[in-house]
Parts: structure tokens; C-alpha cells; sequence
């Protein structure tokens, strides 16, 4: 059982009121907030040993050196990397997949190849591969998913072709909250030597990862939906695949030996890592890992299939609410719409009662046209939301749909 | 009425209603409730006026020189904010339309209820109608 009371003293934004109520966040899955010691952890840093890395000679940067690789560590161990070399810090899961495209897909995609995604990626888990596949003449093709959404791995299954050369799924849609059997469709894959990329960015804060057991290629994740801060994320390649891809970006710290005539690279994980780093929020990543395992992800994942099921419940009750996203296997994420009432409409009245949630299309535009809407109301649980809350918000939308 | 006029009308109206923003919106919505319906035929890609999330169609015709507007929104608090628009706009000259700016949302502190980012749509509306100002303008010449 999770001490609720105290959790949420870890986190001063939540006490507050918002236009005269009481704060209730439920827009977890956007970002998530940050405990007191991931603030103290950033101010620490700069009232204290604000320094470049890797470079100096001086104790202030051996100190912030040491407090960021101590970082890749955490990031190791929290996703159960094999090494450090496998870890590169980012600036989110954007950049990673970028990454991903600009250098591994660049050297292996060619005309006439496929990319494999899902009909329910992130739009940063489409674009960057649309971008390199029109560049290179190759094709990206789609995953369909069923009216749960869930994808139907029998037809996953008749897109693979010798010209596959990646497949890149989302491990947990930000919409509907599915879980998707990733280890089924890497499986899968690796029976073609097809390498996979697995977008962690909803399934990292909720659950366990275990990339060695799961075996995917690549793994990447945000620090901001992990209670950690902005503009921090993570990209986990496996260390051969790694090795064979030409750097990202060009610049400092991912040199070995720059002449006018040559440059030579550093090795892993500095090869990706080209300029000043982002510093701070790196070494404050650490500290919100270091929170998260403190609480526990098994109490974390159990508290938020308590909210996920309670609210489930309610809103199975209230008549004109239907729940976009009935797989069988769900995070703490609900899709809804109501009849009559456009989620644009019920995002700002419950607003005005200070809850917060998420409306619009989420960057799945490709999944909103699959179930042809314009977009939906989500909200969505972190370790800090309570049941009470819960009944608030349904409370709100049972008013709300009495005046409609 | 001048367009002056209107808009003093209308931060009147919204004074009444005090600093409760809960109170504002509902009453932006019931505002857009008592707009006419657009037919459907002038629900199309041209009329779009692009939003963010929502989306609103603005129609318009020239009578004995003056711009009627026509407007709808698949939204109820976007249908209000353009119902107020009309509102202020509709069955004036072209020229009235370019040369008054509008004072109203500030005074009412418009920004606070709705947002900034449909504040900027709001904008865009207006910036919308006074292109159709001058588009007439250009038609009938001065």
C-alpha cells in the first residue's frame, strides 16, 4: 500500500487551487509533476557545482561529471541495460527516435525497404520515419489494431517482407492506454533478423522495463513522464547495433581526434552525445529514478490499476460517456467521449472546477481517423492521484452532462 | 448602434457576472446556443477558419452595403466567443469594420477565462472579418 498522504506532500504543485478549487492533476500522461527532491536536486546543481562536463580539470566539474554519468547508471539499472555504453542521454523521445532514423535507418534503409509501425503511434513515432523513408524511396507500413485497440498481430505478421529493415511500436499508446505484447511482435521480428524499436515513453513511468528480457533493439523514453524534469530522455540501443551506427550529430564530446582533414569519433555512449549536455536535468533524472524505486513500480503499477479499474467502473455508469481504448491490458490512461458535448467544451468546464485533463487528438491524428473522431477527453493517473479524486471529476461530468 | 456601442453593451453584460470564471464560460456557451444554425451546405473546407481544436465556418454576404455574417462551430464555447463577434460585426459597412478595434476582451479580461491559446483563435476570427472588410471594400469600391 502506498502512503498517499505522504506521497503527495512529495509534490508542492499539487497544493494549490486552480480557478478556486483544489488542484486535481489527471494529465499525467502529458507530463507528469515533480517531487520536492528532483527541484532540489536542480537548484543543488546550480547553487552548487554547476560545471561542464567530462572537460575540466577543476573539483566543480569532477563533481558534476560524476553526478551525471551517476545518472546513466540509474538509467541502466532502472531499464536493466547491460552496460552503460548502451545508455545515450537525449533530450526526449523525440530526439531519440530521430536519432534512430538519421543514423541507423539513414545507413540501412534504401529505395524500395519498409518501416513497420502501428496505427496508434505518437506522431513522433511516424513523422521521423516518413521523413527518412521519402528521402530514401522506401515505404512505411502500418500495423492495424481492432476496435479494443489492440493490434492484430496475425496481420503484423503479413507485413513482414525481406524488405523490412525496421520495425518501430509503441509500448504503451498515450491514447487508449493499451499495452501492447511488444515481446510477441520482437519475437517475431528477430525470426527475420528485423531489429525493433520500442517507444517507451507511456510504459516507463507505469511498470517495469526490462529491456534485456523484453530483447528489443532500441528503447527509448522521456525523463518528464517519469516525475523527472523537461528536455531529458533516454535512447537504449543495443551495444553491436550501436556500434555500427554513424554518429547523430556532429560537435564536441563525441570526437576522438579532429584534424582538418579527419575526424575520428569517441566511443560509446559519447559518439551520440555531441556538445554541452543538458546537465542539470540530467542529474536531476537521477534523483526522480532514485523516487520512483524508492516508492516501488510494483506498488506504483498496482495503485494505478486501482484508479484504472475505479474509474473504469464510473464512467461505465454514467450513460452518455463512452471509453475509447477497451483493451485487455491497460495503464492508468482512460479516452472518453460524451454525446453531445465536443471534449474541447467538457476539457474547459472541468477546468473552471480545477481538474485538469487532456482533450484533442494527442499527436495520433492516423489513430483518431482509425475510429473516426475528431479527438477525445483523456485522463490519466500517476502515483499521486486518489480515488476522491476520481469521484470529483465524475461528480463534475455528471453535473456538466445535466446542462447539456 | 456604433461598434462602440456594442461592445460597451457587451462588457456590461459580462461585468454582471462578476469574476467567476465557471459562471463566464457557461454563459459564452448559452450565448452560442442562440446563435442561428449554419446550414449545412456552407459547412465546408473554405469557410474554415483553422483553430486549434475546433473548428468554426464563417460565411458572409453583402447587403445594401453591408457585411451580414453567418458563423457556426463544432464547439460550444468557440460558437459562443463568435457569436459575440457577429455581434459587434454583422450588418455593418465594410469600412466601419476595418477601421474600429476591438477593446471588449481585454476589458472583460477575456484571456483569463478562455486561454491564450483561444484567445490567439479569437484573434484569428477577427482578423478574418476585417479581410472580408476589405475584401468588400475593394468590391464596392469607396
Amino acid at each position: 500500500m502506498l502512503d498517499l498522504e505522504k506521497i503527495r506532500k512529495d509534490f508542492p504543485i499539487l497544493n494549490q487551487e486552480v480557478n478556486g478549487f483544489p488542484l486535481i492533476y489527471l494529465d499525467n500522461a502529458a507530463t507528469s509533476q515533480k517531487p520536492q527532491v528532483v527541484i532540489d536536486a536542480l537548484t543543488d546543481y546550480y547553487k552548487g557545482y554547476n560545471s561542464n562536463v567530462h572537460r575540466g580539470a577543476h573539483t566543480l566539474a569532477d563533481r558534476a561529471t560524476g553526478k551525471f554519468e551517476a545518472t546513466r547508471t540509474a538509467v541502466k539499472e532502472f531499464i536493466n541495460a547491460s552496460s552503460t555504453e548502451e545508455v545515450i542521454l537525449t533530450k526526449g523521445t523525440t530526439e531519440a527516435i530521430n536519432l534512430v532514423a538519421n543514423t541507423y535507418g539513414r545507413q540501412n534503409i534504401k529505395e524500395g525497404d519498409e518501416v513497420i509501425i502501428s496505427t496508434m503511434e505518437h506522431h513522433s513515432n511516424i513523422v521521423p520515419w516518413q521523413m527518412i523513408c521519402e528521402e530514401k524511396g522506401a515505404k512505411v507500413k502500418v500495423m492495424p489494431i481492432n476496435d479494443d485497440g489492440e493490434i492484430i498481430f496475425e496481420e503484423f505478421q503479413k507485413l513482414i517482407t525481406p524488405k523490412t529493415k525496421l520495425i518501430s511500436v509503441v509500448h504503451v499508446s498515450n491514447v487508449l492506454g493499451t499495452i501492447n505484447e511488444v515481446e510477441k511482435i520482437i519475437e517475431e521480428a528477430h525470426k527475420y533478423n528485423i531489429p525493433v524499436l520500442i517507444d517507451g515513453a507511456q510504459s516507463s513511468p507505469h511498470f517495469n522495463v526490462d529491456v534485456q528480457k523484453m530483447d528489443c533493439d532500441f528503447y527509448v523514453f522521456s525523463s518528464h513522464k517519469v516525475y523527472g524534469p523537461t528536455g531529458m530522455g533516454v535512447l537504449y540501443g543495443k551495444k553491436a547495433i550501436l556500434e555500427e551506427m554513424p554518429p547523430f550529430l556532429g560537435g564536441g564530446e563525441m570526437i576522438k581526434e579532429v584534424t582538418f582533414e579527419k575526424t575520428t569519433f569517441n566511443a560509446l555512449p559519447f559518439k551520440f552525445e555531441a556538445g554541452t549536455p543538458n546537465i542539470g536535468d540530467t542529474i536531476a533524472l537521477k534523483t526522480a529514478l532514485d523516487y520512483v524505486n524508492e516508492i516501488g513500480k510494483d506498488n506504483i503499477a498496482k495503485h494505478e490499476e486501482d484508479l484504472l479499474e475505479y474509474c473504469t467502473a464510473a464512467f461505465q455508469g454514467i450513460k452518455r460517456l463512452k471509453i475509447i481504448g477497451t483493451a485487455k491490458k491497460k495503464v492508468s490512461v482512460i479516452s472518453f467521449l460524451i454525446d453531445g458535448i465536443h471534449p474541447f467544451d467538457l476539457g474547459m468546464m472541468l477546468d473552471a472546477k480545477g481538474i485538469a485533463i487532456r482533450t484533442g487528438h494527442h499527436c495520433a491524428q492516423p489513430l483518431m481517423n482509425r475510429f473516426g473522431i475528431d479527438g477525445t477527453a483523456r485522463a490519466s493517473f500517476a502515483i499521486y492521484n486518489t480515488k476522491e479524486e476520481i469521484d470529483q471529476m465524475v461528480e463534475s461530468i455528471h453535473k456538466i452532462i445535466a446542462r447539456f | 448602434m456604433t461598434i462602440d456601442e456594442a461592445q460597451q453593451e457587451i462588457i456590461d453584460e459580462f461585468a454582471l457576472l462578476g469574476d467567476d470564471r465557471e459562471s463566464t464560460i457557461y454563459y459564452i456557451m448559452e450565448l452560442g446556443e442562440k446563435l442561428p444554425e449554419l446550414d449545412e451546405k456552407y459547412k465546408k473546407e473554405d469557410n474554415i477558419i483553422k483553430g486549434c481544436q475546433s473548428k468554426v465556418w464563417l460565411v458572409t454576404e453583402l447587403k445594401d452595403d453591408k457585411i451580414i455574417f453567418n458563423a457556426d462551430s463544432n464547439t460550444a464555447i468557440t460558437k459562443g466567443l463568435i457569436s459575440l463577434l457577429i455581434r459587434i460585426y454583422s450588418g455593418r459597412g465594410p469600412k466601419e469594420i476595418m477601421n474600429t478595434d476591438l477593446y471588449f476582451m481585454e476589458k472583460i479580461g477575456m484571456q483569463n477565462v478562455i486561454g491564450s491559446q483561444r484567445s490567439n483563435g479569437l484573434t484569428a476570427m477577427i482578423k478574418q472579418i476585417k479581410l472580408y472588410g476589405l475584401a468588400y471594400q475593394a468590391k464596392i469600391g469607396s
